[in-house]
């Protein structure tokens, strides 16, 4: 039995919906009733069976309406794939990657044929078959990492390592929360998060460097990180926040259960056998208010997070011009009563 | 006012002779100020084996405060992009021991240094001194176009018309600061525009 894809959309009528076990299985990033930065990084290994986590390269029922939005943002704007010359050789080990973790997970959906270097990738949702020969780009249509990352769901920064430091060297990224892989291109690690809020101060770059460059092939590790979008937009770029910031302003105590969404990522980070790069996958789950808080203990939780989140986080994801009207829907919804530990609902 | 700043914001410091074999200097306006203060502390000989670029601007000073120093060259081109062509053929015949130091206003040197990094050359080993106008190189994150000599806060893009904010977040391979809408979410809303980079 496979999947059912949704047929969907992530612009103009928002028909984008979570059936109710993806509600179950959304990723809730917070394990208490607050939230702060922190080195929040683990294994990343194979969670519960019906989890997000029960395939490291997770594929679910927006599969087939992410890969049509991504085609778009990629008809409107070429500049959101970009490879460094250097990154060719970390684009093969990327399109490896992500073809050995799909077909083990889903080989219903999708098979990988192997001899020697000729290669045979099927992908049954978006009817492709393609024979090519590993590592001659001439033999596909895109780039060894445009014609993978068309295919899997998330965003994929792929880093070089050299002098210590990590080097935003390529990437695909059409379902950002507000950065643009154009102006990062070729930064550091610290240059690239240098707009980020209060946790450089805290020293969080410094050991999250560290535990990155330390990365070993085969032991992959993740954490989660948030933000909050208006509608279930995937393409949240700061090259469009002209088009979409202006939804930030239509959020209304009658609306906010079909508007306000929650956006986690699921962030991995995988060191590259041939390369010796780093990817760096990053997963966008939506979730809308309404569909969250069918779990009682998330709509609690998540009211006293945003109740209490400190002013230049909540400026920094964006959350200033909607934030009381939310706090105050949800506060309807929180009786006070504890919450019991860890992410997962009741 | 001591500006709060961000680690993508470039840091300037002051020349200072390096040892090598040879050293090119790409200047503008006040830059050459830089040049010949550091000349005090330079070995003697040290501009026999130096390039020295160097754009005036409109006020048309200090070159023969530049000739003084009697470098091997000295070049004076009346702007960056007409520099350009012969900038970018020095930097793929340089060889190893070539040094650079960049002075002037941030634009100058962020495009310097930009062609520099084309040209195989790490940023770190580049001596690099501000002076003269703090304006800035911004690129409209919307539109891609680079508005030059930004003063003002916010900006309006010359290509595409967008009020932006002009951020402190750089980037070397573009030589430009960020410009992001600074009323997306309610255009009605126009905050008032300050001299911010005189």
């Amino acid at each position: 039995m496979g999947i059912t894809f949704r047929k969907e959309t992530f612009r103009d009528d928002f028909t984008f919906k979570n059936s109710p076990e993806h509600i179950r299985r959304f990723p809730f990033p917070f394990n208490e009733d607050a939230y702060m930065y922190a080195v929040n990084i683990e294994p990343h290994v194979v969670g519960p069976k019906g989890s997000v986590l029960e395939n490291l390269i997770d594929v679910d029922e927006h599969y087939f309406a992410e890969m049509q939005d991504r085609a778009l943002v990629l008809a409107e704007d070429p500049l959101r794939c970009q490879s460094l010359p250097h990154m060719t050789l970390a684009g093969w080990d990327l399109l490896e990657l992500l073809m050995e973790q799909q077909a083990l997970g889903y080989p219903e959906h999708f098979t990988l044929e192997r001899d020697g270097d000729r290669w045979r990738w099927i992908n049954r949702p978006l009817g492709i078959d393609d024979t090519f020969t590993f590592g001659d780009t001439s033999t596909l249509p895109y780039g060894p990492m445009e014609y993978i990352t068309r295919q899997s769901q998330g965003d994929f920064c792929i880093l070089d390592q050299r002098d210590g430091n990590l080097w935003m060297d390529a990437g695909m990224v059409t379902t950002q929360a507000d950065w643009s892989l154009d102006f990062d291109i070729g930064m550091n690690f610290f240059e690239w998060h240098a707009p980020v809020p209060l946790a450089h101060e805290k020293g969080i770059f410094t050991r999250a460097l560290k535990f990155l460059t330390n990365i070993q092939q085969g032991k992959p590790a993740r954490r989660l990180n948030w933000t909050m979008t208006i509608n279930p937009r995937l393409d949240t770029s700061p090259e469009n926040y002209h088009k979409w910031g202006p939804d930030r302003a239509t959020v209304t105590p009658e609306n906010v259960g079909d508007k306000v969404h929650l956006r986690v990522e699921l962030q991995s980070f995988w060191r590259l056998p041939r390369s010796n790069g780093i990817v760096f996958p990053i997963r966008c789950y939506l979730i809308k208010m309404d569909e969250l808080v069918t779990q009682p203990k998330w709509a609690r939780r998540l009211h006293r997070v945003i109740r209490d989140l400190p002013e230049e986080l909540a400026t920094y994801k964006g959350l200033t011009r909607y934030r009381p009207t939310l706090v105050e829907w949800l506060s309807k919804l929180d009786d006070g009563s504890p919450t019991s530990p860890g992410f997962g609902p009741d | 006012m001591a500006a709060k700043t961000i680690i993508s914001r470039p840091i300037y410091g002051t020349l200072s002779p390096q040892p090598g074999k040879h050293h090119l200097f790409i200047a503008d306006a006040e830059g050459a100020v830089a040049i010949t203060d550091m000349a005090g502390k330079a070995p003697s000989g040290f501009f026999g084996s130096a390039e020295i670029v160097f754009i005036p601007g409109p006020e048309g000073k200090h070159i023969a405060a530049l000739e003084a120093l009697k470098p091997a060259q000295l070049h004076v081109a009346p702007s960056f992009a007409s520099l350009l062509p012969r900038l970018r053929q020095t930097l793929t015949n340089a060889h190893m021991g070539l040094r650079l130091y960049l002075a002037g206003t941030e634009g100058l040197i962020g495009q310097a240094m930009q062609a520099a990094l084309e040209a195989g050359i790490d940023h770190t080993s580049m001596q690099t001194e501000q002076r003269g106008s703090l304006a800035r190189r911004m690129q409209c994150v919307h539109c891609k176009g680079i508005t030059e000599n930004v003063t003002t806060q916010p900006a309006t893009c010359a290509h595409c018309g967008l009020l932006l904010l002009v951020r402190d977040h750089y980037s070397r391979r573009l030589a430009a600061f960020q410009g992001v809408c600074i009323n997306a979410e309610d255009r009605s809303e126009i905050p008032p525009m300050e001299e911010a980079f005189p």
